[in-house]
């Protein structure tokens, strides 16, 4: 350990895993450390006796629920746009060849009191029960304007500046009604305020193309993509492209305590009695505790049952998202279920998962709507956890925190904390512009 | 017996074992048969691809090579998973590479699916002269364990064709249990129909 690095990574949780990867590769000198004896952090996947450890203690699982080791339940669950950035950033750095993947079956939206399949192109949504007929064909001029919408060629524009027609302004033109601008703006541009009707529709018209371009991957279902053995695969890949690029690893190290000069820049970390000396520290936020504030809490139940969750027609993996406005909340909630088809699960078992930002203290309660939707579960676990955000200047102090994992059900918000922390630590910026027309995906 | 001549199968063959027994050294022996008197700790490859054509079938191994996460005991779960076989490599001119090797081999067992093939390979077999663990304690703690075992040289290509040859027929036997994920690829020209095709 008594070597200088250019940089320390703290945490092996997704965010720090991806960076470790990036910064190996760019040849920098790189130490990665974790305080627990496992990968991943906050999102690591738990068999079924670790599962139990943390929320049930002493107590066994019961036999009848199969063998610890075929569980891979995800304590961070999101799924991945097969469009989207985090695909890039596997593509980008190769990652791709030490995971397999699979689609998600289906993508739902909770609307007046019923789920829904999301419509997603002007064919689907004629077909779509959400919308009455006259709204249908209004919702049908809507997305073939997205779907041939271009941002640099201005004939696909039908004579608007989307940088400054709000989004609320370009629905109107179209006369959709309120429950329809709930489902495009919550479940198809996966917006998760409604502060987007006010703002320029550049950003939505965008969004929706994600999703669209996403699910035109797949034989229909869903837009998303999830590895088999579950997200826990994502920072161990990541983690042995940091390896092989010479990234050096130690987990299981207690304390890891960072350490400053003078003038509170930091100059390397601690553990066990040795001091590994760097030039920057990267983290997540637990350990600078000192370095972050909290933000948000994010309520969520964790259930295992033996059916799929009912009115998704029997998909095996599932999102459903529950705009706020259809809860009278003011954030939404997201319904997420995988299963042994996705090997996370013995045959015959699925993992579902109900989470949104915390607004009581009573999380049994307060996802009452989504774990309703769920029907009879053989077990069911409920957790608030806390949300941070750095407020140190990296410049100062030469340590880069990332932001803890939010509630949203994919990875685009994650990715982008990374992307920016990379340009923050280098300067340089990641051209991501990989050519997916050109990727495919093969048959293993 | 049913025969398929064109029966083809991938299979994840993984090395285990310590830093300095010879991991890398025998991949490239054979995958490019080549040999580096001082093979450098594994940096910027560790993954390989190699086609063995076997009378009973085509086998395509991805080879996962450790990259250096065995040296703080920090190798990863997924390092396993889904792995159809096993080479565990020690240096028989190191008693403690050996010990080691012994520990390997129940981490397999512990981590690794039932059904994996795994192999004691003990390299470094043209150091005649250093040796300091005997061909016959490696054998007999293969025996003791049911797993294969051969002396390899990645110097001097002994055994070391026949090693992956002997894991190949092996996994041509077993009865294949096949993953049935996709892999995200960014060569283009791979299309057929959609973007994406799942198995």
């Amino acid at each position: 350990m008594d070597e200088e690095y250019d940089v320390i990574v703290l945490g092996t949780g997704l965010k720090e895993c991806i960076l470790s990867g990036l910064l190996s590769v760019d040849g920098l000198k790189v130490l990665h450390m974790d305080r627990n004896d496992y990968y991943g952090g906050e999102s690591t996947s738990l068999n079924l006796n670790q599962l139990w450890k943390r929320f049930r203690g002493d107590d066994k699982p019961p036999a009848q629920l199969g063998a610890s080791r075929d569980y891979n339940i995800d304590m961070n669950p999101k799924f991945i746009m097969a469009n989207g950035n985090l695909v890039r950033v596997l593509i980008h750095t190769d990652v791709t060849k030490y995971l397999s993947f699979k689609a998600v079956d289906g993508s739902f939206v909770f609307n007046k009191g019923k789920v829904h399949k999301v419509p997603s192109n002007d064919m689907e949504a004629l077909k779509s029960p959400l919308m009455g007929l006259f709204e249908k064909r209004r919702a049908r001029k809507f997305f073939i304007f997205v779907q041939n919408y271009i941002e640099n060629d201005p004939k696909t524009h039908e004579g608007m500046d989307l940088t400054r027609v709000t989004t609320k302004e370009l629905i109107a033109k179209y006369g959709l009604d309120y429950n329809t601008i709930d489902f495009i703006g919550h479940a198809l541009a996966l917006h998760r305020e409604d502060n987007y009707l006010s703002e320029p529709a550049l950003d939505t018209v965008k969004r929706m193309k994600l999703y669209a371009e996403s699910l035109a991957r797949f034989q229909g279902g869903s837009p998303y993509i999830y590895p088999l053995y579950g997200l826990g695969e994502l920072p161990q890949a990541f983690a042995r492209l940091s390896a092989v690029y010479g990234g050096t690893y130690m987990l299981n190290k207690p304390e890891c305590k960072v350490e400053f000069d003078e003038g509170g820049k930091v100059v390397g970390v601690t553990s066990e009695g040795e001091t590994a000396k760097c030039k920057k520290v990267v983290c997540d936020p637990s350990y600078l505790p000192g370095k972050v504030r909290k933000v948000g809490r994010v309520a969520r139940a964790i259930a295992i049952m033996s059916h799929p969750i009912p009115s998704t027609d029997d998909s095996h993996s599932v999102q459903i998202i529950l705009p706020q406005k259809q809860l009278n909340r003011n954030s939404d909630m997201y319904l997420f279920c995988c299963s042994y088809t996705h090997n996370v699960a013995p045959k015959g078992k699925f993992i579902a998962f109900v989470s949104t930002e915390a607004e009581t203290d009573q999380p049994a309660i307060e996802l009452k709507p989504g774990i309703d939707l769920l029907g009879p579960v053989d077990e069911i676990f409920f957790d608030i956890y806390d949300r941070y955000e750095p407020v140190n200047e990296p410049s100062l102090d030469n340590c880069f925190i990332s932001t803890s994992y939010d509630a949203t059900t994919h990875f685009e918000s994650t990715v982008d904390d990374v992307l920016n922390m990379y340009t923050l630590i280098t300067g340089k910026v990641i051209d991501l512009s990989v050519d997916l027309s050109a990727a495919s995906a093969a048959e293993e | 017996m049913a025969r398929n001549a064109n029966k083809s199968l991938q299979a994840k063959l993984v090395l285990l074992g310590d830093m300095g027994a010879g991991k890398t050294s025998l991949v490239l022996r054979f995958v490019k048969g080549q040999f580096s008197e001082y093979q450098e700790s594994t940096i910027g490859a560790a993954f390989f691809t190699q086609v063995l054509s076997l009378n009973e079938a085509t086998v395509k191994f991805d080879i996962w090579d450790t990259a250096g996460q065995e040296r703080y005991h920090s190798l990863a779960p997924m390092y396993y998973r889904g792995a159809a076989a096993a080479i565990v490599v020690y240096d028989i001119t190191s008693m403690d590479s050996f010990v080691r090797a012994k520990k390997w081999v129940r981490e397999v067992q512990r981590q690794a699916n039932s059904s994996l093939t795994m192999l004691l390979v003990a390299n470094k077999a043209d150091l005649e002269d250093e040796r300091k663990v005997s061909n016959e304690e490696g054998e007999e703690y293969a025996k003791e364990n049911g797993l294969s075992f051969l002396e390899t040289s990645a110097k001097t290509a002994q055994n070391v064709n026949e090693l992956f040859y002997e894991i190949g027929k092996r996994l041509a036997k077993a009865k294949s249990s096949h993953e049935t994920g996709m892999r995200l690829h960014s060569r283009a020209g791979q299309d057929r129909g959609g973007l994406f095709c799942c198995a």
